[in-house]
């Protein structure tokens, strides 16, 4: 009854967050503790919306192949229709059930994290427009939809980074995010305009059908370009390479909006745009190819940058950027099932994460550099238990949820490509050593600062409980998808029917385990000193700490191409351009003096002939030049 | 209602303000400020009234009006709208109101400010609903007078003085119309034989259609059209009136001038040079087409280089134009479409703009983004204010501006596919000026410079909350301007079928 009833009004679930940004908004904005309460009932409604169409989905006819689609003329112009709607599908139902939890859990979160800011209500404001942002995002029935939202999930992002607009550095990383995925932005709506000119349609539904038919008359060519163009969008939003640049910068928002950000909201968007529209993607095998290396390439990228990072947020934003190469990795070879098991593991263990390293610098006196810790176990019993189950969740160590969802896109990625698996095993390794790093520093050994230490303590109940209920999903998703059978509901084509592989399974957790070991001997039992093999790798560790000087080297690029060349247009138009305008008018007043002596000396008289003159000079002159070119227009 | 004179009173409204004026005395300056609010209030509720009884199955002119007024020259006084005419009347009169609002705090002779103010919105209003050649004439010239008054005697004086920026503006408006009167007069002698002589728009357009003027000629009056509504339009390499004019102009000009009186080119593009002469403008369309891309990259690159918000906000205005006039050139009925919708969009999300600059300038008498910072701390209404036109103004979804940008490139892509890709990247660059406007003016430190000046509320929230409601109604509910502008620029749908291979300059070029 009540699945029925969700399902019919699964519009309700972006609708509820976005209302509540209505009310906080433009009402209850300066009541803080109203505010935060009106955001907290609608996500749980929202959330037990997406509870019943999840259940509905379970228990129906629902299927990848068969989904419920309701929707609403948003406009029309001469042919072209775009709608607005809900599209449920099992791919859906996991999104939908992934984003209200996290949200919801975040919002709880803050409640007690932002206690005491000015802006609290405005920080409420913003996190539920974020929230029915991505809802929206999920349920799009068509492109434009789902571009729409996506365009708004990059506000909300601007917003929430930039949320303590008083700090430089936080305002200056909100308009990086927005620049930066709005490069992408534009590949994405060019691709989104060539498929609504080559089918007339950007209905998700209606595109399947078309795509297969375009291929047999047409081949695959026009459709690949049109693949890669959208292929931009993810690969700005999800903080590919080479525009991942926004996403580290991105944690100058509070800590609950990198935990949105970097687990369920925005970053992975772009997965899912690319999962959504694997119909498309997955009949170009070029394209798979470049989603495939461009994945690998990220991951193993993003991980040697965190190795060397100091600051807590940072180090867990470039694994995010890593894990999100993982997932595109993922659907490159093929794979839809485990880049969305992936996808959702991540969620869990990775907005954990965060809300712990949020707790942590909570109790630090927002310290950052995690070299500045150290000893916090004692103090902070829970989050350190939590923080433990994110990094063993992570590593992919048995029985977390990370080990299942990781196997699967490693044994995919093995079944396509070695090198790829390679890269792929080779980040698994490297993940374990930077999180056991982070973890060790911040909690094991002796505190850095004995003040800071003294006045550590946990955190209160609203911040903890969500990270108990995360910590429990981090502990069970894994293994419950498994046995479920994930694989069954999302999906893309036949349903795989793989088992563990044991072989690559077994190796990559070896491998984590050694990872854990040799960081435990280096930070914790201390047999190797850090700065000398810092010092030995030279050039190498200078890169890595340097995040490879790219943000340095596009500012260079901006400075000259955008900036430089604006200058020189700037000059050139009030110096040339305006000028040949002013030479034009200086030349008719020329001519008009020359003629005023034969005039009767009345203004008016001057007036009329000059205009006269004028008028009468160009139009003949217009007008011959326009026969001449006329004639020539029709020698082409 | 059947009878009622409604675009006559429309009209009429801003007029009866101006004359009563005259006899309010000097300081009853509350008196002079309400008689035009609820002068331009009746105005905009009657043209809403409009707005949603035009009943757009039937499409076409409605709501007309006509009085013979100089028979011997075939003149009449003949009003209508159609789909493509009602958007924009109704952005005159929204942004009507809001300069209204705008101008309160106006302290130097406010009584002359608002009767020249009344008599700039009746003359941009004539425009829209004229049906008759000469009408619309008429009331293009009407405009000219209060603007110029207006920018040298209560404008400011930054990069140019204010003396220029009134002259420039006031020549190139005057070049404009210098134009349109030799293509008009020639349309009217050229249409009939002298006896049957008539300004009417859509006889002429019949007579068009009759096959009354020769390719030859559609060619030559259509370029001198272009050149009359392409400097109005602030077409490359016609622009630089407009950064100038505005940074010279009081707020409630700027507002008036980038929000609806530019927009008299584009409307004039459609409704004389398309209507009239297809032919001519098929034949410069792609020129058009190539002129639009370059005020669409390199005006938003020069916005870049500002430091003057007006001269921001006035670059980044041509580079919107340049969208309008892409989908002008591209000659089908969805880019047509997306043209009048860009110039709806763009007219609020300028007209809030300069309303927030103004605002700002009135107390700070700053407006450098090198001087200005922080103002969220202090003004956080007029900093949301600032967002929204900043928002729109980079095409987000959600608000007005992003429909009429996705339907231009829609429409324009299979016409010109080089231009539209060169001109979609402006959104890239477009964001990159408004973020940084907006990061440096609004966000970072708390100034203390500025403690001490209020945000705006009151009358002064009025713009933006008349603006703000249009910007963000549209851009949810697009159906409601794009159905509006759709039963408009369907009815050319023959039109463009018929001209659809005619002879282009350049071969057409791609």
């Amino acid at each position: 009854m009540f699945n029925e009833f969700a399902l019919e009004h699964a519009w309700l679930i972006p609708l509820l967050p976005a209302v509540s940004f209505v009310i906080i908004g433009m009402l209850t904005r300066s009541y803080g503790r109203l505010s935060a309460a009106i955001a907290v009932t609608m996500s749980t409604v929202s959330f037990l919306l997406a509870i019943g169409v999840a259940a509905a989905v379970a228990a129906g006819n629902i299927t990848v192949d068969a989904p419920f689609v309701q929707k609403l003329s948003w406009f029309h112009i001469g042919g072209v229709e775009i709608s607005m709607g809900v599209l449920i599908d099992p791919l859906t139902a996991m999104m939908l059930m992934v984003v209200t939890t996290v949200s919801l859990l975040v919002q709880i979160y803050s409640c007690g994290y932002m206690k005491g800011d000015a802006g609290y209500g405005r920080f409420f404001a913003f996190l539920s427009l974020f929230a029915g942002s991505m809802l929206g995002l999920v349920i799009a029935v068509n492109f434009l939809q789902m571009y729409v939202f996506w365009e708004l999930v990059g506000l909300c992002s601007y917003l929430l980074i930039g949320f303590y607009y008083y700090k430089v550095s936080a305002r200056e990383a909100a308009k990086k995010a927005f620049m930066t995925t709005r490069v992408g932005d534009f590949g994405l709506l060019l691709g989104i305009l060539l498929l609504q000119l080559t089918f007339g349609t950007l209905d998700f539904l209606e595109l399947q059908q078309l795509v297969p038919l375009y291929i047999l008359q047409f081949g695959s060519g026009f459709l690949t370009i049109i693949a890669l163009l959208l292929f931009v969008g993810p690969i700005g939003k999800s903080g590919q390479f080479p525009l991942h640049v926004w996403l580290p910068d991105a944690m100058e928002g509070p800590t609950p909006v990198s935990a949105l950000i970097h687990a369920a909201t925005m970053v992975v968007a772009g997965v899912y745009l690319v999962g959504r529209s694997f119909f498309l993607f997955s009949q170009l095998p070029e394209v798979m190819t470049v989603i495939a290396w461009v994945g690998g390439f990220t991951a193993i990228f993003a991980a040697s940058i965190a190795i060397t990072q100091r600051q807590i947020k940072r180090i867990l934003a470039y694994s995010t950027v890593s894990q999100l190469g993982y997932m595109m990795l993922a659907l490159g070879v093929g794979s839809l099932t485990s880049s969305f098991f992936h996808l959702m593991t991540h969620a869990f263990f990775k907005a954990m994460l965060f809300l712990s390293a949020g707790a942590v610098m909570h109790a630090m006196a927002e310290e950052a550099d995690i070299f500045k810790m150290g000893g916090l176990r004692k103090k902070m019993p829970v989050t350190f238990a939590a923080m433990t189950v994110g990094v063993l969740a992570i590593s992919g160590i048995p029985p977390f949820a990370g080990f299942f969802s990781k196997d699967e896109i490693l044994a995919a990625a093995a079944s396509v490509s070695t090198p790829l698996y390679i890269l792929a095993t080779l980040t698994a390794f490297m993940t374990a050593f930077y999180m056991a790093r982070l973890l060790f520093v911040t909690f094991m050994g002796k505190p850095a600062s004995q003040e800071a230490y003294d006045h550590a303590h946990e955190v209160g109940w609203f911040m903890r409980v969500p990270l108990i209920v995360l910590a429990v999903l981090s502990v069970v998703s894994g293994l419950w998808a498994h046995l479920v059978g994930f694989g069954e509901w999302v999906r893309f084509g036949p349903a795989q029917h793989e088992g563990i592989n044991w072989l690559i399974a077994g190796s990559s957790t070896v491998l984590a385990v050694l990872a854990l070991g040799l960081a435990w001997k280096i930070y914790v039992a201390r047999s190797w000193d850090v700065d000398a093999i810092a010092a030995k790798c030279g050039v190498l560790y200078q890169l890595s700490f340097h995040k490879f000087y790219i943000d340095e080297i596009y500012a260079a690029l901006i400075r000259v191409f955008v900036d430089g060349a604006a200058k020189v247009l700037y000059w050139i138009d009030v110096n040339i351009v305006d000028n040949i305008v002013n030479i034009l008018a200086g030349l008719v007043k020329a001519v008009g003096e020359l003629l005023s002596p034969a005039e009767n000396g009345q203004a008016q008289s001057y007036a009329g002939v000059y205009l006269c003159g004028v008028i009468i000079l160009l139009a003949y002159g217009v007008y011959y030049a326009s026969k001449l070119m006329a004639m020539l227009g029709g020698a082409f | 209602m059947e009878n009622f004179p409604l675009l006559t009173t429309v009209l009429l409204a801003p007029i009866s303000a101006a004359l009563l004026l005259c006899f309010v005395s000097a300081r009853a300056v509350q008196s002079v400020r309400v008689i035009c609010a609820a002068a331009m209030t009746v105005a905009l509720v009657l043209t809403v009234y409009a707005f949603f009884s035009y009943d757009m199955s039937v499409g076409g002119m409605q709501f007309m009006e006509d009085v013979p007024w100089i028979t011997d020259l075939g003149v009449h006084y003949a009003l209508g709208v159609d789909g493509i005419s009602l958007p924009m009347l109704l952005l005159t009169e929204l942004i009507g109101l809001a300069a209204v609002f705008s101008s309160w705090s106006i302290e130097k002779r406010p009584k002359e400010f608002y009767i020249l103010l009344m008599i700039l919105i009746a003359g941009v209003t004539g425009t829209f609903i004229a049906r008759d050649l000469f009408i619309f004439l008429l009331c293009y010239e009407v405009v000219v007078i209060p603007i110029y008054i207006m920018v040298i005697i209560w404008g400011s004086t930054k990069r140019v003085s204010k003396e220029y920026a009134g002259m420039k503006l006031t020549i190139y408006l005057l070049m404009g119309s210098a134009f349109m009167l030799v293509g008009v007069v020639a349309l009217y002698l050229q249409a009939f034989p002298p006896e049957m002589r008539t300004f009417d728009m859509q006889a002429l357009a019949a007579a068009a259609q009759a096959g009354s003027f020769s390719e030859e000629f559609q060619i030559f009056a259509f370029f001198l059209l272009l050149l009359g509504f392409g400097s109005l339009l602030s077409m490359f390499p016609f622009h630089s009136w407009s950064p100038d004019g505005y940074a010279g102009a009081p707020t409630a000009v700027s507002m008036i001038h980038a929000g609806v009186l530019k927009k008299i080119g584009g409307y004039g593009l459609i409704r004389l040079g398309l209507l009239v002469l297809p032919l001519g403008a098929k034949f410069w369309a792609p020129l058009i087409a190539g002129l639009a891309m370059i005020n669409v990259m390199y005006a938003a690159y020069i916005a870049l280089a500002q430091h003057d918000l007006k001269y921001v906000i006035g670059y980044s205005s041509v580079s919107h134009m340049g969208y309008v006039l892409l989908g002008f050139a591209a000659l089908n009925v969805v880019s047509v479409s997306g043209a009048v919708a860009n110039m709806v969009a763009h007219g609020v999300m300028s007209a809030l703009f300069f309303a927030m600059i103004g605002y700002v300038y009135e107390r700070t008498h700053l407006r450098s983004v090198r001087e200005l910072r922080g103002l969220a701390h202090q003004m956080p209404r007029v900093a949301t204010g600032f967002m929204l036109a900043g928002m729109a103004s980079l095409g987000l979804p959600g608000l007005i501006g992003f429909m009429p940008e996705f339907t231009i490139f829609v429409g324009s892509f299979s016409e010109y596919p080089v231009f539209a890709v060169l001109a979609i990247s402006g959104i890239i660059f477009t964001a990159l000026y408004t973020l940084r406007m907006l990061a440096r003016i609004l966000f970072g430190p708390r100034d203390s410079r500025f403690d001490h000046f209020e945000d705006a509320r009151g009358v002064a929230m009025m713009p933006l909350i008349i603006l703000g409601i249009a910007l963000v109604g549209f851009g949810i509910f697009p159906q409601l301007l794009m159905g509006m502008v759709g039963s408009g620029t369907e009815q050319l749908l023959p039109l463009l079928d018929r001209i659809a291979d005619a002879p282009a300059v350049l071969g057409g070029i791609r």
